[in-house]
């Protein structure tokens, strides 16, 4: 029987590309890893790791209660003692650039696909296969267009952590009661002071949600590309399963764990706290 | 009477392809032929009626009667398939987007059945969100937002959320949110129906109170025929799309259109609506003052009747006289009635409502007599008479035996 071959056409589609944009590319992901993610990196190195706990401690304060600061406080201070700190800062770096990215990039397309149901209805498929196929697949393209480092593994990392950004704006839009956009329509609302005034906010919740998925997909994400060179956490955990050193490959891993509870907490926190901070 | 919003010849099809469906009613399929054969439901089927300004109009129809859909095509959130609305001489549906908009936000404000308040915003952000959108300075709109809920007696109350409010709060911003852009007119749908029922009293006489001092032209949809009439000044009967009637409480109730205006009719509190005029008999016959009690006992015997009204010549009511009394003063040889003692007859005007005037009604054993502004008498009233307009469509009844 003949058999498709789906792999090779990839191959030299890829092959093409990398031909005709890869060194733009390269030469991009050097101008970003260098004067981007590097200055961000040694700026936040720059600040003492007790005044970053700090800060940390006083966001999980104003995101919930003081279970939350303590929390965060430990389990940062933790990673201090483990001397995991530079590598700390490094995949918080990578996680909240991945993030930022997906959420820049994400949100609008939410929007628009709120707003036309071809569009919605364009992009379904194209979503459910970001997020089901395997994520080390992105790594391959990746690492061929972008070289080893921090863009590939970011530039992977949105691929995969995108989708509940698109999905869940695009969702909480389109929940909005249709009685409040009736408000706005009624009361002469243009279409732009209807996205600003009415629906994003109302949809805000589900959005934050979103937001939510998304860091925590970055996150995990940014342990596996530790494989194309991201650093942080995830080489921790390969150098442990490479050299079969348990001890390692744990303490790095909790350092992921206690990461990920902090990141989920805030941005759960300051997406429900909003409205009844102010009660 | 100023028409201020005129609708002709309205249709609304649902569907996303309404022109084949239009062609067959037009051709004049009915609805339930075209649902099956175009499967396309006629929401709206040819309505025509006029608003006038400063009147409340309701229109009144069971759920599926398409009198949400009228609401909202007056404002276009909802695009009719085919037809004229005017607001003002001007025919709307044929407006660009941006000066529909003008029209929405300096002509018309909304009041939402489940009251539709911005969560995210606070009593004053919410009552302020017309102006905002027109782009009005903060300090000047705020101000006005701030009056309004003062008028709605939610002074105090700017910097809470919805959802620390009842429900009568809420639709209380509602009403703010919508006065405060000032419009003439008012479209309310189904603005009290997720009321409790003392609140829902409560907030149709403060709608019918700022109407006194505001006189907007107020749209008024409702499924509830008591609201309708203590509300309206005029009445659309709406029907699977159809109007079947418009016209004055009184008109409904005295004379519905057909069997079903009628059974709807049928279950209301009467005594509310009507008044003595409604339910009055003609003051026939009288006697005058100067002719003689023989005169009177004639007329008694004539029509069957035990006491008859004396009125002067420019039917001033001077009393009541019995078929006894006049006999005694035949005897005694009185001549003229005026110069024999006649009974005070209890009276009553004629624009008073039945309700208020049941007990005295009840309690006169006495036919009463009914007064126009200038104290002539118009009417009288007989308590059988009174019961059989409550009881039926207010057709004439033959009286003559109550009050033997």
């Amino acid at each position: 029987m003949y058999r498709i071959p789906l792999g090779k056409w990839v191959n030299s589609g890829v092959d093409w590309l990398d031909l005709t944009i890869g060194p733009t590319l390269r030469n991009f992901a050097d101008y970003v890893s260098d004067n981007i993610i590097g200055k961000l990196g040694t700026g936040l190195a720059a600040i003492p790791w007790w005044l970053l706990i700090l800060v940390f401690v006083a966001l999980a304060w104003r995101a919930g209660r003081w279970r939350l600061s303590l929390g965060t406080f430990l389990g940062l201070l933790l990673i201090y003692n483990l001397k995991l700190w530079p590598v700390f800062i490094e995949t918080l770096v990578l996680v909240l650039v991945s993030a930022l990215v997906s959420i820049v990039i994400g949100v609008p397309l939410g929007i628009t696909a709120a707003r036309s149901d071809r569009f919605h209805r364009a992009i379904a498929p194209l979503l459910d296969f970001m997020q089901t196929m395997p994520a080390f697949v992105y790594l391959i393209p990746a690492l061929m267009f972008f070289g080893l480092g921090t863009v590939p593994s970011i530039f992977s990392t949105v691929i995969f952590a995108m989708p509940p950004a698109i999905r869940l704006t695009d969702l909480g839009i389109r929940q909005v009661p249709t009685d409040l956009v009736e408000v706005g329509e009624a009361f002469g609302s243009s279409p732009w002071q209807m996205l600003w005034k009415i629906q994003l906010p109302v949809a805000l919740p589900t959005i934050m949600a979103g937001v939510n998925q998304t860091m925590m997909l970055s996150l995990s994400m940014v342990v596996i590309a530790s494989m194309i060179g991201a650093g942080g956490f995830g080489a921790g955990v390969l150098y442990g399963i490479a050299q079969m050193n348990v001890g390692v490959g744990f303490e790095n891993g909790v350092a992921v764990v206690i990461l990920a509870i902090i990141l989920d907490r805030l941005s759960q926190g300051f997406s429900s706290s909003k409205r009844t901070a102010e009660k | 009477m100023n028409v201020k919003i005129e609708v002709k010849n309205l249709i609304k099809i649902f569907g996303t392809q309404p022109q084949r469906a239009l062609k067959l009613l037009q051709a004049g399929k009915t609805k339930e032929q075209i649902l099956e054969e175009t499967g396309y439901t006629v929401g709206i089927n040819n309505v025509s009626f006029s608003v006038h300004e400063g009147e409340i109009f309701v229109v009144m129809g069971l759920s599926g009667s398409g009198k949400s859909t009228i609401l909202r095509c007056l404002n276009l959130l909802m695009e009719p398939t085919s037809g004229v609305i005017m607001v003002d001489g001007q025919d709307i549906t044929k407006l660009k987007a941006v000066d529909l908009r003008k029209v929405r936000q300096e002509k018309m404000a909304m009041v939402f059945q489940q009251f539709a308040l911005l969560p995210h915003r606070t009593v004053l952000q919410n009552a302020v969100y017309g102006l905002e959108v027109q782009g009005i300075p903060r300090e000047e709109r705020e101000e006005k937002a701030r009056k309004c809920l003062e008028m709605v007696g939610l002074g105090g109350w700017e910097d809470k959320y919805p959802d620390e409010l009842s429900g009568g709060m809420k639709q209380r911003v509602g009403l703010a949110r919508a006065l405060t852009n000032d419009p003439d007119i008012l479209l309310m749908d189904e603005a009290f129906s997720a009321l409790d029922p003392l609140i829902r009293e409560e907030m149709q006489d403060e709608l019918l109170n700022l109407q006194q001092r505001m006189n907007k032209t107020i749209v008024f949809i409702t499924h509830d025929l008591n609201e309708a009439l203590k509300l309206g000044d005029r009445i659309a009967f709406l029907r699977g799309g159809s109007l079947i009637q418009v016209g004055t409480p009184e008109e409904i109730i005295t004379s519905p259109a057909d069997d079903y205006v009628a059974r709807f009719v049928r279950g209301v509190d009467r005594t509310k609506i009507l008044t003595i005029q409604d339910v009055m008999k003609k003051p026939q016959p009288v006697v005058r003052l100067s002719d003689g009690p023989n005169v009177a006992l004639r007329i008694m015997k004539e029509n069957g009747i035990s006491s008859v009204f004396v009125v002067d010549r420019s039917r001033q009511i001077h009393g009541l006289v019995t078929a006894d009394l006049a006999l005694e003063a035949s005897k005694s040889g009185i001549r003229v009635l005026s110069e024999m003692d006649l009974i005070q007859a209890p009276t009553i005007y004629q624009d008073v409502l039945v309700q208020e005037a049941l007990p005295l009604i009840a309690e006169s054993k006495l036919p009463l007599a009914v007064l126009d502004q200038e104290k002539r008498l118009v009417g009288i009233i007989i308590r059988g008479a009174v019961l059989a307009a409550l009881a039926e469509d207010g057709g004439e009844v033959d009286v003559s035996n109550s009050i033997r």
